[in-house]
C-alpha cells in the first residue's frame, strides 16, 4: 500500500535532523495557523498563490530562495564545525549524516537558492526594463515557480522522512547506483531536480520569449539595459542546458528503477558518460547563475556612478561570447580522468578563453566608475566588493584550467575555495546587490542603509576569513568531503574557517534585522517618486510598487538608458497636467493552475521516491487534468477600465513631479 | 602533504606550473584591484577635485587595451597549459635510475590494494617504493570511482571499475609520505589515507623478500573478502598467488564489489558506514 515507506523512515535514532525537522514543522504550522486565524488566507490565495503577475512571482521566487538560503547556510555551519572538531576524532556527525549534509548543501544552494534568486530578480525586473506589462506566458510562469517550490519541498521532506543523497551534489555513479546507494536518498535528489528542472526550463523559455518578442516601442536590442542582455544569455543557456540535466537524471533513474545499465559497472554501463553529460549541463549552469549577476552589477555600477555603462556594445559582445564558449569547456571538470594531453590542453585553453570577456567586463565596470560621481549606497558596496573578490576567484579559476596544476588541485579544498569564491563573490553578492537595489521598486520603501552596510561588511570579511584558509589547506593536500582527518597541519586552518562562518552568520543576521527594521520604519523610508536611486532604465519610470499593469502607456524608447534620456529631456512620460487619453488595459487573469499542478507533482514525486504506485498514478492524472482544465478555459484576461488606470497613473505622476534628478545637468 | 614541497619530478613540475601561473596572473590582477579601489575612492561623490565626466562612455583605445590585456595573458598561459599538458601527462614516462617498478593499484571500499606483480606480493593501505626508480602505476577500482593521489609525488588519476588508467611517478627522496583518495566514494572515504614509504634501492629488495615470507595469500577468494565494504586499520601484506589477479579485476572476470549489506524497509542502509573509531 505504501511502497517502501514505513515507520523506520523517520530517523528516531538521530536527534539532529529530528529536532531540526520538528522546529521547521512547528514554524510552518505556526505561520499557517496565524494566516488562517487572522483571515489572510483569501488574500494570500487571491493576490499571491494564484497570481500570474510577474512581479508577485518574482517576489515569491526570492522568498523561496531566502528561506532555502537559511537551510543551506545551516548545513554549511554544521559542516564547518564538523571539520573543525573531527581532527583525530569522529566529530559529532557520523559519516552517513555528514555525507547527506554536504550533498544537501550543494544541491540546495545551487538549485533552490542561487537559481530561484536570479530567476526571481529577472522575473521581477526584466518586463519593467523592457517597458511591457507582463512576461510572454504568465500562467506558465506561475507553473514554473510552483514546480521549483515542489522540488525544494521534497528535498526538505527528506530531512525527516527517509534520507537525502549521500553522494555529493552531482550524484556520480556508480556510487549513486542502486547497488551502492540502495536507500531513497538518491531518489529524493533525482526526483526533486527532475520536477524543479521542468520549472526552470519553462521559466527559461518564458524569459527568452519575453526578451525576444515583448519589447516596448523603440526598445531595440542595442537599447536594452545590460540586465536584459544577461537575462537573455542566461536563459538561452537554461533552454539549451537543462534538457541535458533532465535526460541524464532520467537515465540514472531508469538504472535505479527499471534495471537499465546506462551508468552501472555491469552490462556495458559507462560512468564516464555520466561525467560528461552532467558537466555538459553543469558548466553552463555556473554561467546561468553568474551572467544575471553581471547584469545586476552593470545596472548598479552605472546608476551609482551617475554614468551610462562604459563600452555598452563591448559588454553585449562579452556577454554573448561567454554564453557561447561556456558550452565548450565542460571537460575541465575531469582532467584527471586520463583523457590524454591534447584533449586536456584544448579544454584547458578553451576554459581560459572565457576569462577574456569576463576580464573585459571587469575593466568596463572600472571605466564606468572613472569620471563618475560615485555614491556608496549598499548596492554599490556589494558591487565593489564583488569586483575585488571575483578577480581573486577568477585567478584561481584560470589556475585550475591549467591541466598540470589541476592534476594536484582537482577535488581539493582549493577547488572548494575557488567555486565558493566565484559563487559567493559573484552570484550571491550580485543577488544581494540586486535585492537592495530593487527592493524599493517591489515594495515601495527603501531598506535601512546602516544595517545593509553592516551586512555587507560582515559578509565580505567573513567570506575571506572562511575561504582563504580553505585555499591554504587545499595547497596542503586536503581533499573535499572529509568527514574526519588525522593531518595536524590542516587543523589550525579549519579552526580559522569556522570563525569565518561565525562572521558570515552575523552578516546573514544583519540582513534579517535590516528587513525587520525597514518594515517597521517603512513610512520614513517610503519611496514616493518611484525613482529612489536616480535610475536610468524604465523600471524607475513607474511607481513603486508598480501598478499591476506596470505602465499606463507603453513607454517610447529613443536610446540607451531610456528613462535617463526621458528625464534629461524633461519629457517624462506625459508629465503635462492636461492628461493623456487613458485606455482600458487587458491583463491576464489569476490562475491556480501552477499551484494545483505543483500540488499533484509533489504527491507524484513523493510517491515515486517511495514506490507507491497508485499514488504516482493519482498525482500524474491530477497534474495532467489541471492542464486540461487550463487549456479549456474560456476567459483568460480581465479589463482594467480606463478610469481606474487614469486614477492610478495620475497619482503616480503627481508624486513624481517632486523628483530631483541630475539627468538634466549633463 | 604540502603541494609546494614536492618530493619527485612530477610534483615539482606541477607545483612550478602552479606558481608560475599565479605570478603571471598577479601581474594584471594586483594593478586591477588597486585601480578598482583607487577609482572608487577618487571618484566618490563627495570629492570636489574629481572631474565628473558623464559622457566618457566609450573610448576605442581603452576598449582595445581592455580586450588585449586578458587576451595576451591567456595566450601566454595557454602556451604554459599546452606544453605542461604534454610534458606532465599522467601516462608520460618519468625516467629514473634502475629498473622501473610496476605497481597495480586497486581502490576498494574503503582501502587501497597495491599489487606488485613482478615481486609477487601485495599490500593494503601502504605503498613501499625505491627512491629514484620510475614507478609505473596501472589503476582500477573494485566498485565505485576513486582518485589515486600522493600529493607530494604529483598528478592524481581516477580509478574506475572495468577500466585501467595509467600514471607514472618517481620519488626523489627517502622518507614517509601520505596518499589519499581524492574522489568521494562513500561512508569510509576519509579512511582511504595510505602510507608511502620511499626506501633506498638496497632496502627495497630486502623489504620485498621480508614481505614475501608472509603466510597470507592473495587470490580471487581472499580478494573477494577484502573488497567487502569496511575500513582497514591495519597494514596487511600478502603473497600474490596469481600475477594475473589485476587483469581479472580490471576485466570484471571478478565481478565488481558489493555495496552495503543491510537495507531497512525504509531504504536507509545500516552497517558498512558505522565506524570502529
Amino acid at each position: 500500500m505504501l511502497g517502501k515507506l514505513d515507520w523506520s523512515a523517520i530517523p528516531l535514532d538521530q536527534p539532529i535532523p529530528l529536532v531540526a525537522g520538528g522546529v521547521v514543522l512547528v514554524a510552518i504550522f505556526g505561520v499557517l495557523t496565524w494566516v488562517v486565524v487572522k483571515g489572510h488566507l483569501p488574500y494570500l490565495w487571491r493576490e499571491w498563490i494564484t497570481s500570474v503577475d510577474h512581479k508577485r512571482i518574482g517576489v515569491m521566487y526570492i522568498l523561496l530562495a531566502s528561506v532555502m538560503l537559511l537551510r543551506g547556510g545551516s548545513d554549511a555551519i554544521m559542516m564547518r564545525i564538523q571539520q573543525a572538531v573531527a581532527y583525530q576524532s569522529p566529530g559529532y556527525l557520523p559519516p552517513e549524516h555528514y555525507n547527506q549534509i554536504f550533498s544537501a548543501h550543494g544541491t540546495i544552494m545551487i538549485f533552490f537558492v542561487a537559481m530561484p534568486f536570479v530567476i526571481g530578480l529577472m522575473n521581477l525586473i526584466v518586463p519593467l526594463q523592457l517597458g511591457v506589462r507582463d512576461v510572454a506566458f504568465p500562467t506558465l510562469n506561475s507553473v514554473g515557480f510552483w514546480l521549483t517550490a515542489t522540488g525544494a519541498l521534497l528535498v526538505n521532506i527528506s530531512l525527516v522522512v527517509g534520507e537525502f543523497a549521500r553522494t555529493g551534489w552531482l550524484a556520480f555513479p556508480p556510487l549513486s547506483e542502486l547497488s551502492y546507494s540502495p536507500g531513497v536518498g538518491v531518489d529524493y535528489y533525482a526526483w526533486s531536480l527532475q520536477i524543479s528542472g521542468i520549472g526552470t526550463l519553462v521559466a527559461g523559455i518564458n524569459l527568452v520569449t519575453t526578451v525576444l518578442k515583448l519589447r516596448t516601442k523603440g526598445m531595440n536590442y542595442l537599447r536594452m539595459p545590460m540586465f536584459c542582455w544577461t537575462t537573455l544569455a542566461s536563459n538561452l543557456l537554461i533552454v539549451a542546458a537543462f534538457p541535458i540535466l533532465t535526460a541524464t537524471l532520467a537515465m540514472l533513474l531508469l538504472d535505479r528503477y527499471l534495471g537499465f545499465h546506462f551508468f552501472t559497472n555491469e552490462a556495458g554501463g559507462n560512468v564516464m558518460m555520466f561525467m560528461n553529460l552532467i558537466w555538459a549541463w553543469g558548466h553552463p549552469e555556473v554561467y546561468i547563475l553568474v551572467l544575471p549577476a553581471f547584469g545586476i552589477f552593470s545596472e548598479v555600477v552605472s546608476t551609482f556612478s551617475g554614468k551610462a555603462l562604459f563600452g555598452y556594445r563591448s559588454m553585449v559582445l562579452a556577454t554573448m561570447a561567454i554564453c557561447v564558449v561556456s558550452f565548450m569547456v565542460w571537460l575541465h571538470h575531469f582532467f584527471t580522468m586520463g583523457a590524454g594531453p591534447n584533449v586536456n590542453a584544448i579544454f584547458g585553453i578553451a576554459s581560459m578563453i572565457i576569462a577574456i570577456p569576463t576580464g573585459v567586463k571587469i575593466y568596463n565596470w572600472l571605466f564606468t566608475m572613472y569620471g563618475g560621481r560615485i555614491r556608496f549606497a549598499t548596492p554599490m558596496l556589494w558591487s565593489i566588493g564583488f569586483m575585488v573578490t571575483f578577480i581573486i576567484g577568477g585567478l584561481t579559476g584560470v589556475l585550475l584550467a591549467v591541466p598540470p596544476a589541476d592534476f594536484i588541485l582537482h577535488n581539493s579544498m582549493f577547488l572548494v575555495a575557488h567555486f565558493h569564491n566565484v559563487i559567493i563573490g559573484g552570484v550571491l553578492f550580485g543577488v544581494f546587490a540586486g535585492f537592495e537595489y530593487w527592493f524599493p521598486k517591489a515594495f515601495g520603501f527603501r531598506l535601512d542603509e546602516r544595517w545593509g552596510k553592516a551586512a555587507f561588511w560582515f559578509t565580505f570579511i567573513g567570506f575571506f576569513i572562511t575561504f582563504m584558509p580553505l585555499y591554504i589547506v587545499g595547497l596542503l593536500g586536503m581533499t573535499r568531503r572529509m568527514q574526519h582527518y588525522d593531518v595536524a597541519a590542516w587543523r589550525p586552518w579549519m579552526m580559522v574557517a569556522v570563525i569565518g562562518v561565525a562572521v558570515l552568520t552575523i552578516g546573514v543576521i544583519c540582513q534579517i534585522v535590516q528587513i525587520v527594521v525597514s518594515v517597521r520604519n517603512r513610512e520614513a523610508l517610503r519611496d514616493r517618486t518611484g525613482d529612489p536611486w536616480d535610475g536610468r532604465s524604465l523600471e524607475w519610470s513607474t511607481s513603486s510598487p508598480p501598478p499591476v499593469f506596470n505602465f499606463a502607456f507603453n513607454p517610447d524608447v529613443r536610446g540607451e538608458d531610456a528613462y535617463w534620456d526621458m528625464k534629461a529631456r524633461a519629457k517624462q512620460q506625459m508629465l503635462d497636467a492636461d492628461g493623456p487619453q487613458y485606455r482600458d488595459i487587458e491583463m491576464p487573469r489569476n490562475s491556480p493552475t501552477g499551484f494545483v499542478c505543483a500540488f499533484f507533482a509533489t504527491i507524484m514525486g513523493f510517491a515515486l521516491i517511495w514506490h507507491i504506485w497508485w499514488m504516482v498514478i493519482l498525482g500524474g492524472l491530477g497534474a495532467w487534468a489541471t492542464f486540461v482544465v487550463f487549456a479549456w478555459r474560456d476567459h483568460d484576461e480581465y479589463v482594467i477600465p480606463a478610469a481606474e488606470v487614469a486614477a492610478i497613473d495620475r497619482l503616480n505622476l503627481q508624486q513624481r513631479r517632486g523628483l530631483v534628478s541630475t539627468a538634466g545637468e549633463a | 602533504m604540502n603541494l609546494l614541497d614536492p618530493q619527485g619530478p612530477v610534483a615539482a613540475g606541477n607545483s612550478t606550473i602552479l606558481i608560475d601561473s599565479v605570478f603571471i596572473m598577479l601581474v594584471i590582477v594586483v594593478p586591477t584591484i588597486i585601480a578598482i579601489l583607487g577609482f572608487a575612492f577618487w571618484f566618490r561623490a563627495s570629492n570636489p577635485r574629481a572631474r565628473y565626466r558623464p559622457d566618457f562612455v566609450y573610448s576605442g583605445r581603452v576598449e582595445m587595451v581592455v580586450w588585449s590585456i586578458p587576451a595576451l595573458t591567456v595566450i601566454l598561459l595557454g602556451g604554459v597549459a599546452w606544453i605542461g599538458s604534454h610534458q606532465l601527462d599522467p601516462a608520460a614516462p618519468v625516467p629514473g635510475t634502475g629498473s622501473p617498478v610496476r605497481i597495480q593499484a586497486v581502490s576498494l571500499d574503503w582501502k587501497w590494494l597495491f599489487i606488485y606483480p613482478d615481486q609477487r606480493i601485495a599490500t593494503v593501505n601502504t605503498l613501499t617504493v625505491p627512491v629514484g626508480a620510475e614507478l609505473n602505476f596501472h589503476l582500477t577500482s573494485s566498485s565505485v570511482m576513486n582518485t589515486f593521489f600522493i600529493p607530494q609525488l604529483g598528478s592524481m588519476i581516477y580509478t574506475m571499475n572495468g577500466m585501467v588508467t595509467r600514471l607514472n611517478l618517481r620519488a626523489d627522496n627517502e622518507g614517509k609520505l601520505q596518499g589519499l583518495s581524492a574522489h568521494f566514494s562513500g561512508d569510509g572515504f576519509p579512511d582511504m589515507m595510505f602510507d608511502v614509504n620511499v626506501v633506498s634501492p638496497l632496502a627495497f629488495p630486502e623489504w620485498v623478500t621480508a614481505t614475501a615470507k608472509t603466510d597470507a595469500v592473495l587470490n580471487a577468494d581472499s580478494y573477494k573478502k577484502l573488497m567487502q565494504q569496511g575500513i582497514e586499520k591495519g597494514r596487511p601484506v600478502y603473497r600474490l598467488e596469481d600475477p594475473r589477479l589485476f587483469e581479472l579485476i580490471a576485466t570484471q572476470q571478478i565481478p565488481p564489489g558489493p555495496g552495503p549489506e543491510l537495507v531497512s524497509g525504509a531504504g536507509r542502509p545500516h552497517g558498512g558506514g558505522h565506524h570502529a573509531r
